[in-house]
Parts: structure tokens; C-alpha cells; sequence
């Protein structure tokens, strides 16, 4: 689909296509893992994360034939880098109706790097109830982790160094332009 | 930002930063485990030199929720009744290492010169016939959630307007988000110098409410404050409820979508009827519930990021 045009700085390591691929697989590994769709709940971490969210509840949709209710987790009240960085725009929280007490949640985030962003995100899950279970799926997996944290479900393993960049475009957030670049660094490090 | 002491302060940018904000923390509300652990280890202090319920409670609620530590002071019981100056008081506070002073004093303009004194963070919870702007972000919060967006809305604030913070800083904040403005009261309570004002700022005034209130979209009625007046602005309490109180009758004139707001406490039987605070239509209640989410915001724009830090 967008692939055609090569935009932007770095190198495209996952296309549009490749990215729906990915989440077919993930949606796959979700159900058999869980054994179908009983007790799932997928929260996204805004903003992308919540995107590939929804795109995955679809794609359970085809799969299965399960409406999985899908829901948007920010995490930014519960960063251990607040202090570190300018005042972040908080994004909105939705749990689907049923809550999260003993169900099944999936995380989905579009990059897994450090690792922080996943603890705060745990943090917020136990104030939010007691899932039975917490699985992450994340659509790359960059490496450098600071904390113990480790994705269930991953659509790309990517060995970056410390210093690239990996920038992650959906449609729904970056003017219908879609794929995953990996860049030499400018300024700024990458945006787990 | 580092500090709140007056609307005039905010880019609009920054106003609407602060609503969209406090949709998030109004989520937070309606939690079980109303915690989020973002301000731990701040210390705030409430320093109140003037009696109130909702600001003070509803701050002090919003520092909790946020795991900071809150601690309250009034001008009673505190070394300034021992004849201490304020400014040696507050740098008092200040050296103890608090983050933030979130201050309500009669005189205007006093939570700006202790911005000046100290090194942490000030919020004016309401400085004399000044300013409030706390109150006015959540008045806005309010009619944006029961109105959507604000530009070109149509808003009367009637009432006391001579004596009322609420009403510089819901001008300042309305106009910011592009609502249309008119003030309404009697001629005696109409602030001083008020026509260049108005032209400056783009606003209309009217002395007749009966002609205005077809045309809005929120009405906002101010408190009578009584406590501020030395008497004879109005001939009789009856006869300011008759003429510029929103009666049974004034209900009617209203279009149907048109909300009522005030942001309390509330004469009833004075500026408002009991048939218009209990109305369908009246936000007084999620003006109140929004205060704290509104002002959970406010900490987390003052507090939370880098650039606050000291």
C-alpha cells in the first residue's frame, strides 16, 4: 500500500503489509495461547499502541469470529521519567465495561525498548483491578531492556543500537502514512 | 508553567492543555482506587487566609489523589497571628522545602508577590475582587463537556460582577477559548471603568437579563457577596432577586439547550431560584465534581514535568 513511497529518513524494516501480516500472526498466537477467546481483553498504550489495539481486535474478528472487547491504557500519570522530561499531554484511559478483575489482558505497544513504559503500565493495571493474567504484545522489539520485562507476542525482533531510532507510523495517527523506519541518530533517541 | 496566578498567565494553547487533561483525571474519579502516584514524595501546602469549602477541600482532594502530601494552614493559628510578617511566613514555608503554595488571601495581588518570594510553585486559589483561576478552568471544563467546543457560544455572567474574582477570570478564560461575553448586572454593581474595558477586550454589557437570556448558551450567575458589601447597591434583597435574580420565570426565557451555571456557594431565593439551581439543565453539580479533576490537572501542569523543577 505505502510502501511504494520511500518518505522519510532510514531505512523501512516493516511495510504496511508486513505490519498487518504481523498482527494476523499475534492475533493467531493470542488464541492459541489462550485457547480461544474467553476472558481476553486488549488495552493499548496511546497513542500507536492503542491503534494496534484495535487493528488486532479485528483481526481476532476474522480469525475467530470473537468480538474481544478492546480498550486504551495511559500510562503517563505512572512514568518514573516525568521529572526528566517537559509535562507530557496526557492521553484518554478506556476500560471496556467488563473491567479487567480475572480477566485475560493484553498490553499492546508498538515498540518494546527500556521496558519503563511497560512497568508503568503494569502499575496501572493493579489500580485498575486484579487481571488473571498480564501478556505483551508489541509490534517490535528493539532489545536494551532496563527492567525484567519480556514480550509474549512480538511482530518483529530488531537489533538496534543504542543510538538509532526506530519510528513506528500507523494510518490512523500519521496521515494515512504507515510502516516501521529505522534511522541513525539525530537528536533525540528513539520513542518507546 | 510554573505558577497559576492569573488567567492572563495562559496561552489558550495551555488552557485547552489543562481541560483536555482534566477529562483523563475525571476518568480517575469515577475509579475505585482513586491513586495515581505521579506527585509522590511533593509536598504541598494550602495556606488560606479566607474561609472556603469547595477550593480548599477540592485541592487538598486533588494533591491526595495524586500521592502528594497536603498539608493545610490558615491565617488563624499560624505565627502571622503572633504579628509575623507574610512575607517572612511564606519564606518560612518555603524553607522547609515544599513544592508548592497554593494560597487564597483577601488582598489582590497578594499570591503574585509571593511568587516573587519564594522558589516553589504558587497556585492563587483566589486573591481579593482579583482573580480565581482554578475556579474559571473549571467552569470551562464544564460548559466545554456540557456544550462541546466554546467558540462563538454565547455566555451571560450576571450578577455582582464588582465584587467577583470569578468573573475576571471567566472573562479572561472564556474570550481565550472564543466565547462570545455578556455581563449583566445593575448599574451600582457593574465594575467601575467598565466600558473601555469592554471595548478593549470585546465583550457587551446589558442592564436588562429578561433581553439577554433568549440569546445565550450558559448562563453563569454570581454570588451576591454580601460579606464584601458595606450596603446600598441594591435597594432591598427582594428586589435584586426581582430584577436580576434567575427566577421561575427567567427559566422560561432561556433557549432549550441553554445550561445554568454558578460557581456556589449559592443564595437561594437571591441570585438563583431553587426552581433554576435544581433545574435539569443547571451544571452547579459538575461544576463541583469537575473541581477536583480540574484541579488534579493543574498540579500535574504545574508539577509533574522538568522544566518545575526547582
Amino acid at each position: 500500500m505505502s510502501s511504494a513511497h520511500d518518505a522519510g529518513p532510514g531505512r523501512e524494516v516493516l511495510t504496511s503489509d508486513d505490519i498487518s501480516r504481523a498482527l494476523r500472526r499475534i492475533a493467531h498466537e493470542i488464541l492459541e495461547g489462550n485457547r480461544g477467546a474467553q476472558d481476553l481483553v486488549l488495552l493499548g498504550i496511546p497513542t500507536r499502541g492503542a491503534h494496534l489495539a484495535r487493528r488486532l481486535g479485528d483481526a481476532l474478528r476474522q480469525v475467530e469470529d470473537v468480538e474481544v472487547p478492546v480498550g486504551s491504557l495511559d500510562v503517563t500519570m505512572y512514568r518514573d521519567d516525568l521529572r526528566h522530561q517537559p509535562t507530557r499531554a496526557v492521553e484518554p484511559t478506556h476500560i471496556p465495561p467488563p473491567g479487567v478483575d480475572g480477566k485475560v489482558v493484553v498490553l499492546v505497544d508498538d515498540v518494546l525498548y527500556s521496558g519503563r513504559t511497560v512497568r508503568s503500565a503494569l502499575d496501572a493495571l493493579a489500580d485498575l483491578g486484579r487481571p488473571r493474567a498480564v501478556r505483551l504484545a508489541v509490534l517490535v522489539d528493539r532489545g536494551h531492556r532496563e527492567l525484567p520485562v519480556r514480550a509474549d507476542y512480538v511482530g518483529k525482533n530488531l537489533p538496534t543500537s543504542h543510538s538509532e531510532r526506530v519510528m513506528v507510523r500507523l494510518a490512523e495517527s500519521d496521515d494515512g502514512d504507515e510502516g516501521v523506519r529505522i534511522a541513525a541518530p539525530p537528536a533525540q533517541e528513539g520513542t518507546p | 508553567m510554573k505558577h497559576l496566578l492569573s488567567i492572563a498567565d495562559l496561552s489558550a494553547q495551555e488552557i485547552r492543555a489543562v481541560l483536555d487533561t482534566a477529562v483523563s483525571m475525571h476518568e480517575v474519579q469515577r475509579r475505585d482506587v482513586k491513586k495515581l502516584p505521579t506527585l509522590r514524595g511533593r509536598t504541598i501546602i494550602n495556606f488560606f487566609f479566607e474561609d472556603s469549602t469547595r477550593t480548599r477541600s477540592s485541592f487538598e482532594i486533588a494533591g491526595k489523589w495524586m500521592s502528594a502530601d497536603t498539608i493545610n494552614l490558615t491565617g488563624k493559628g499560624t505565627a502571622i497571628s503572633k504579628g509575623e510578617s507574610l512575607r517572612d511566613t511564606v519564606l518560612t514555608i518555603d524553607a522547609m522545602g515544599v513544592d508548592m503554595i497554593i494560597v487564597r488571601h483577601p488582598a489582590s495581588g497578594a499570591p503574585r508577590q509571593i511568587a516573587e518570594w519564594v522558589d516553589c510553585s504558587v497556585v492563587n486559589a483566589g486573591d481579593g475582587t482579583h482573580e480565581h483561576p482554578s475556579q474559571a478552568l473549571l467552569d470551562a471544563y464544564t460548559l466545554r463537556a456540557a456544550l462541546g467546543d466554546l467558540a462563538g457560544r454565547h455566555v451571560a455572567i450576571v450578577g455582582d460582577l464588582t465584587h467577583s474574582r470569578v468573573l475576571r477570570s471567566n472573562l479572561l478564560c472564556l474570550r481565550a477559548l472564543g466565547a462570545q461575553i455578556t455581563l449583566v448586572a445593575p448599574p451600582t454593581l457593574m465594575p467601575s471603568g467598565i466600558d473601555s474595558w469592554s471595548t478593549a477586550d470585546g465583550f457587551a454589557t446589558s442592564y436588562d437579563l429578561d433581553a439577554v437570556l433568549p440569546t445565550v448558551d450558559a448562563v453563569m450567575m454570581l454570588r451576591v457577596q454580601r460579606e464584601r458589601m458595606s450596603g446600598g447597591y441594591f435597594p432591598t434583597a427582594k428586589e435584586y432577586a426581582v430584577t436580576y435574580g434567575l427566577t421561575a420565570r427567567r427559566l422560561a426565557l432561556l433557549p432549550e439547550h441553554a445550561v445554568i451555571a454558578h460557581p456556589g456557594p449559592m443564595n437561594r431565593g437571591l441570585e438563583i431560584s431553587a426552581e433554576a439551581a435544581d433545574a435539569a439543565r443547571s451544571i452547579v453539580l459538575d461544576q463541583v465534581s469537575a473541581g477536583v479533576a480540574v484541579r488534579m490537572s493543574i498540579l500535574y501542569h504545574l508539577l509533574a514535568g522538568e522544566g518545575n523543577d526547582q
